[in-house]
């Protein structure tokens, strides 16, 4: 082994020190945020997700009417895709500690897991509201390069745009780290994440006694007016907030109290 | 200071761990021994908080290890070398966990180059790393937040014989100065050399714990010589019952009158040593032989 030799022991002393303080949760929401950019992995899946908004800016720039070239509509468009994935970095976040197995020195460096995964998920929205600013930075290319080009390049945009933005990407992002929470493995979580919502929607289309409940459960329905700029009505939120109470606290409830009593080996 | 008290786990109906207790105090090194599948691994992640025991208690210099405040401070834990992210390098796997214990990143090149990681294996992902220079990261992440107290399992495995040397020598320094070292090994000889107590585990239960030389005592001489006939007759004059061994004869007897029985009959040896491992060795043996097979299934 050319890499490794044998120093001479004697410069490790165990020390007094002054009583330390617990890691605050910044510090650990911090360290999150390293781990989703400090493996190759993670680095693609979050280049990906920016090289799919400018893949989908710049088709609108070749094929959308000059007429539609506003920055509203370049914007819009980009969420679906990016939504789609920010859910794997969920996913990915919480089960990689357990298929990489490096939750045996996360946890036992941070034995209040409630902690480690309250920095988890903080570190996914971040990343989601990271989105939404990359969504909205390429749309103002796109605008920009419109209005050069010839497009109509208009600057409009609602406000409830962009909240409604935020709200589905964090909740996206929240869906797929409570599957990983509850499933705790990475192909299992993702499968479970795309198929479970898919199969209810096909079962609410299919069967008629499912039709009414799918309207207040399935996600892909109850969030679609959110890409609208037009106010939500109460019940299309009450909609939002019942299929996530389904989708996201339920699974992310369990998931907690799984995570907090496994055992990690 | 380490304290174990009546740790029990249970798997369904079979316990993994059944009734532990020990205590390491500082400045000692403690052995803990026992086949593969003993119940090692599992009380040590008690110990960490890492598995909830289904009773008893385990505490890290006073407190139970889940309200230490920053642990990784007080406790240096290496549980196993291979569970790191293959995609980090070790500077970053290491970085990670400095930044978490709030150290100063200068930390982190201080103790790669005290486990002997050069600058090109710390770029490396833990991927291309050897078993080798696993140990060394876990080891150098052990002992990252400058922590009193050490708890390994396994730290030998996969380390070359220069390693292991090296790591003794670590080891004893870190006790001398007043640390806590629990180390885990399935091999008597490897721990033998560097441990002040030995705790021997077996199928959950602790089998024999103490001094490391009271428990190592008493195993007898093994004697030698070309003439074995000559030297079992000087050993019947002399009074002293002789068994054969593999490696001699074995005699319940220190080397002193032993060799003075021989030397009184006129007989020339060609060894004369304390039998090694005596009682504690056969106990191993007879533990591993049973035991062995029956890997902990959880």
């Amino acid at each position: 082994m050319t890499t490794t030799t044998a120093p001479a022991a004697g410069t490790v002393a165990p020390r007094h020190h002054t009583p330390v303080r617990r890691p605050s949760l910044l510090r650990l929401t911090g360290v999150e945020l390293r781990k989703l950019v400090d493996t190759r992995a993670g680095r693609w899946l979050l280049i990906t997700i920016g090289l799919i908004a400018a893949v989908v800016v710049t088709l609108q720039l070749i094929y959308a009417d000059e007429a539609d070239q506003t920055f509203g509509n370049f914007f819009v468009p980009s969420l679906l895709p990016v939504g789609v994935l920010l859910p794997v970095l969920g996913i990915l976040s919480i089960t990689s500690e357990w298929s990489q197995r490096t939750a045996l020195t996360t946890y036992a460096l941070v034995p209040r897991r409630e902690r480690v995964v309250t920095a988890k998920l903080v570190a996914v929205m971040v990343a989601a509201l990271g989105s939404v600013l990359a969504s909205l930075a390429l749309a103002a290319v796109g605008t920009l390069v419109a209005s050069a080009t010839g497009g109509a390049g208009t600057w409009q945009l609602d406000g409830s745009l962009i909240l409604n933005a935020v709200i589905l990407q964090v909740t996206g992002v929240l869906m797929g780290a409570a599957f990983g929470l509850l499933l705790l493995n990475p192909p299992l979580a993702i499968v479970g994440y795309f198929l479970l919502p898919t199969v209810w929607g096909v079962l609410g289309e299919m069967v008629r006694p499912l039709r009414g409940p799918s309207e207040w459960l399935d996600t892909s329905k109850t969030m679609e007016p959110l890409f609208s700029s037009d106010a939500l009505s109460g019940e299309q939120w009450g909609r939002i907030v019942v299929s996530l109470l389904v989708w996201m606290v339920l699974p992310l409830a369990a998931g907690l109290f799984r995570t907090m009593r496994r055992e990690v080996s | 200071m380490i304290t174990v008290e009546n740790l029990t786990k249970r798997y369904g109906p079979h316990p993994a761990v059944d009734d532990v207790s020990f205590q390491c105090e500082p400045g000692t090194v403690t052995g803990f021994l026992g086949p593969n599948g003993a119940g090692k691994s599992t009380t040590m992640r008690m110990i960490c908080g890492l598995t909830a025991p289904t009773a008893g208690r385990a505490t890290v210099s006073g407190h139970p290890y889940r309200e230490l405040p920053n642990p990784g401070r007080e406790v240096g834990v290496l549980l196993d070398a291979s569970a790191q992210h293959a995609g980090r390098t070790g500077r970053e796997a290491l970085t990670l966990s400095a930044y978490t214990m709030g150290l100063d990143r200068r930390e982190v090149a201080a103790k790669l180059d005290l486990v002997g990681l050069n600058a090109v294996a710390a770029k490396r992902r833990v991927r291309a790393y050897s078993l080798g220079m696993r140990q060394r990261l876990g080891l150098a992440h052990a002992l990252l937040g400058d922590p009193r107290v050490l708890i390994l399992d396994e730290p030998a495995n996969g380390l070359d014989p220069e390693g292991i040397f090296w790591m003794r020598g670590l080891l004893r320094d870190f006790a001398d100065r007043g640390g806590t070292v629990l180390l885990s090994s399935h091999l008597l000889r490897e721990v033998e050399a560097v441990a002040d107590r030995l705790v021997v585990i077996g199928g959950g239960r602790i089998v024999a714990q103490g001094d490391k030389n009271e428990l190592l005592a008493g195993g007898g001489t093994v004697v030698r010589a070309r003439d074995g006939a000559a030297l079992r007759r000087a050993l019947e004059v002399a009074d002293l019952s002789a068994a054969d061994s593999s490696e001699g004869l074995l005699v319940q007897a220190d080397a002193e009158a032993v060799g003075q029985a021989a030397a009184d009959a006129g007989v020339a040896l060609a060894e004369l040593r304390p039998a090694s491992g005596g009682g504690l060795e056969q106990l191993f043996l007879t533990l591993t032989a049973g035991e062995s097979t029956k890997e902990s299934v959880r």
